[in-house]
């Protein structure tokens, strides 16, 4: 039998180094953050200090003024909202349907068609720049917002059919079975019974898109020209020139394009963290 | 509630159901349900009893035949538009409805006037005595009370057929006892076309007017409860409607002092009462004796076979004695209470109005009440 003494020893010990592991990785997480807000309330455009403190000296919010009064940021906030809001309707209605056809019915192709759908996550999005963008010139959809939304509602698809298929596996199909027998038609059905009780995952594919839409840069920068058309990433982009980077500008704007996220996430929190877990186990 | 004599005849004429890949879930059948009556699909797994209701219902598409209900073929039209009723396993209550909207559902998407809707879910609660339920979500309800909100639903719409795909599966023994009357009950009052599907023959035989017993997809005999327990069509019907069990002893009958059966291990005989006068084509082929647990009685002073008692199970009103008779379990039921030693050889007596002979064959027909 072992020392009870050796035995405490040991689980303190484990207790210790899980915890420093832990700090550890928290700092990482957070000293960015902390260094970006201190950026955004110090004078001038210093990037770099000597000082670790949150606010520092002459702290002062002019660059959060400047953003809302002398840079267009509203303009570029607009843009982004209209593209990743674009996306993420878009995005819900064609997984929520497509998911539904593929959890339900069984048909010819079924199978290939969920590899493939799979498949196209395999590929890295800049791959996709160049065929993406000669696509879009045919269609004449470059340097247009529906063309930057068509882009993401594509990337963001795939993962969101399979979110709501999986989902939808695990609702009973008596329930819709029962709503077709009680008087509605395949689409009321899924409409009335099977979307409501859908809602986690709805949630988590809305977000999704969403956030493909909103943090997106590569995409927007081949596709977007028009200075009228920058979406927020590009907008942030805009204040590095050749001579001079706004540092002060770009971290006060960094924390405000995050800031509609952060909202966005703390109310969706509920249906965020049961759509995540739903479907691994049934019942 | 109850309805009026409209003709609602459910009628299955040549009806199969064959899945991908060549397999056969309902070789063609037919079936004819009258108004106001209690069917009930019984059989065991994979026999094919549920894909026969959720054809009726319009879930399952036929592969082949019609099924009509009232005066029109309804091979195509909708689930919705057959003026059906149906009652899940699962109970398949909308779990984002309370009660109350779950049982007006189907009122509502047909469009009925509010006030309507609120009186005829009420009635329905309050037949089904659920009255202090209408506001809750089905997941505050325990099982009992779920499938009541299922019937409610079904009865609220008041359709020409109610169809129950093993409704009491999911309740404990009970609480299925107490729902089956309820059931009954509810047909009594309301005088539907029920059609119910079920695994268990106690159900079956308690509930249904008529029964339909399955197997493999092929349908083994229709008939009222009475006709299936004393004239089986065949071997398979015989074993699988009563319990315990009827026994089967395989052999051959030969004339030697009266009527016996050979067993098939060719060394042990079964005297065979007197009173017992089956058809001469019997006499000689080989072919399976089945009597039932009920109607083997021990002791006698004209036992038909004698053999040690293996198991003796007490159940206060009854006991099931369990005993060997030439490799094959046969058990006895006896009223009251049966002394005896594990081990003691006790005689067997059959009783001669209540043997039956099935064919030694594969479908086993019975040879003594054929056709």
């Amino acid at each position: 039998m072992a020392n009870p003494n050796k035995r405490r020893l040991a689980k303190m010990w484990n207790h210790v180094w899980i915890h420093a592991l832990v700090w550890l990785l928290v700092v990482f997480a957070v000293f960015p953050i902390l260094q970006i807000v201190a950026i955004s309330l110090r004078p001038g455009d210093q990037l770099y200090s000597t000082e670790l403190q949150l606010i520092p000296d002459g702290a002062t919010l002019d660059a959060y003024r400047i953003m809302f009064t002398e840079k267009p940021f509203l303009l570029w906030l607009r843009n982004s909202m209209v593209v990743s809001l674009g996306t993420a309707v878009i995005g819900v209605a064609l997984a929520s349907l497509g998911g539904f056809a593929l959890s339900r019915y069984r048909f010819g192709g079924r199978g290939a068609a969920l590899q493939g759908i799979l498949m196209t996550q395999m590929f890295p999005a800049t791959m996709l720049l160049l065929p993406l963008y000669l696509l879009m010139r045919k269609l004449h959809l470059v340097d247009t917002l529906g063309g930057v939304m068509i882009a993401y509602v594509a990337t963001a698809l795939p993962f969101c059919i399979w979110t709501m298929k999986g989902y939808y596996d695990t609702i009973p199909v008596a329930l819709n079975e029962a709503a077709l027998i009680d008087g509605c038609s395949p689409l009321q059905a899924f409409m009335r019974v099977t979307l409501p009780l859908s809602t986690p995952a709805l949630v988590i594919t809305a977000l999704f898109s969403f956030m493909t839409g909103w943090s997106e840069f590569m995409v927007a920068r081949v596709m977007l020209a028009s200075k009228e058309l920058m979406t927020l990433p590009l907008g942030l982009e805009s204040l590095f020139t050749t001579y001079q980077t706004e540092w002060a500008n770009y971290a006060a704007g960094s924390l405000l394009v995050c800031l509609p996220v952060v909202v966005l996430f703390l109310v969706l929190n509920r249906y965020l963290v049961s759509g995540l877990t739903l479907g691994s186990v049934k019942g | 509630m109850k309805r009026g004599n409209a003709l609602a005849l459910v009628k299955l004429a040549k009806v199969s159901k064959v899945y991908p890949g060549n397999v056969r879930a309902v070789a063609p059948m037919d079936l004819e349900i009258a108004h106001g009556e209690f069917t009930v699909l019984v059989g065991p797994s994979g026999c094919g009893k549920s894909t026969t209701l959720r054809m009726i219902a319009g879930l399952e598409e036929i592969t082949e035949g019609d099924i009509s209900i009232g005066d029109r073929i309804v091979n195509d039209v909708e689930p919705r538009d057959r003026d059906i009723a149906m009652v899940f396993q699962s109970y398949a209550l909308y779990p984002h409805m309370t009660v109350g909207d779950n049982m007006g559902f189907g009122l509502r998407m047909r469009k009925h006037p509010k006030e309507e809707i609120t009186k005829r879910v009420g009635e329905a609660a309050r037949v089904l005595g659920i009255e202090e339920l209408l506001q809750r979500k089905p997941r505050a309800l325990s099982g009992g009370q779920r499938q009541r909100v299922a019937l409610g639903r079904a009865i609220v719409r008041n359709p020409e057929v109610f169809l129950f795909d093993e409704p009491l599966s999911n309740l404990d023994a009970k609480m299925r006892v107490q729902m089956r009357t309820e059931i009954a009950r509810l047909h009594h009052r309301l005088g539907a076309t029920m059609i119910y599907v079920t695994h268990d023959q106690t159900e079956a035989m308690t509930l249904g007017q008529r029964i339909v017993v399955m197997k493999d997809g092929f349908v083994q005999q229709v008939a009222p409860p009475l006709d299936l327990y004393e004239r089986p069509a065949n071997r398979f019907v015989g074993g699988f409607i009563g319990s315990p069990a009827m026994n089967f002893l395989p052999g051959h009958l030969i004339q030697q002092d009266g009527l016996r059966l050979v067993c098939a291990d060719g060394q042990t005989t079964c005297e065979l009462p007197a009173g017992f006068e089956p058809p001469a084509q019997t006499v000689g082929p080989k072919l399976v004796l089945g009597i039932r647990p009920e109607h083997v009685s021990v002791g006698g002073s004209n036992p038909s076979a004698a053999t040690e008692l293996q198991v003796l199970e007490s159940l206060g009103n009854e006991t099931l004695a369990y005993f060997q008779v030439a490799g094959q379990s046969v058990t006895a039921r006896c009223p009251g209470q049966l002394t005896a030693g594990i081990d003691e050889k006790l005689n067997l007596s059959f009783a001669a109005e209540h043997i039956h002979l099935f064919g030694a064959d594969e479908e086993g027909a019975n040879l003594l009440h054929e056709g």
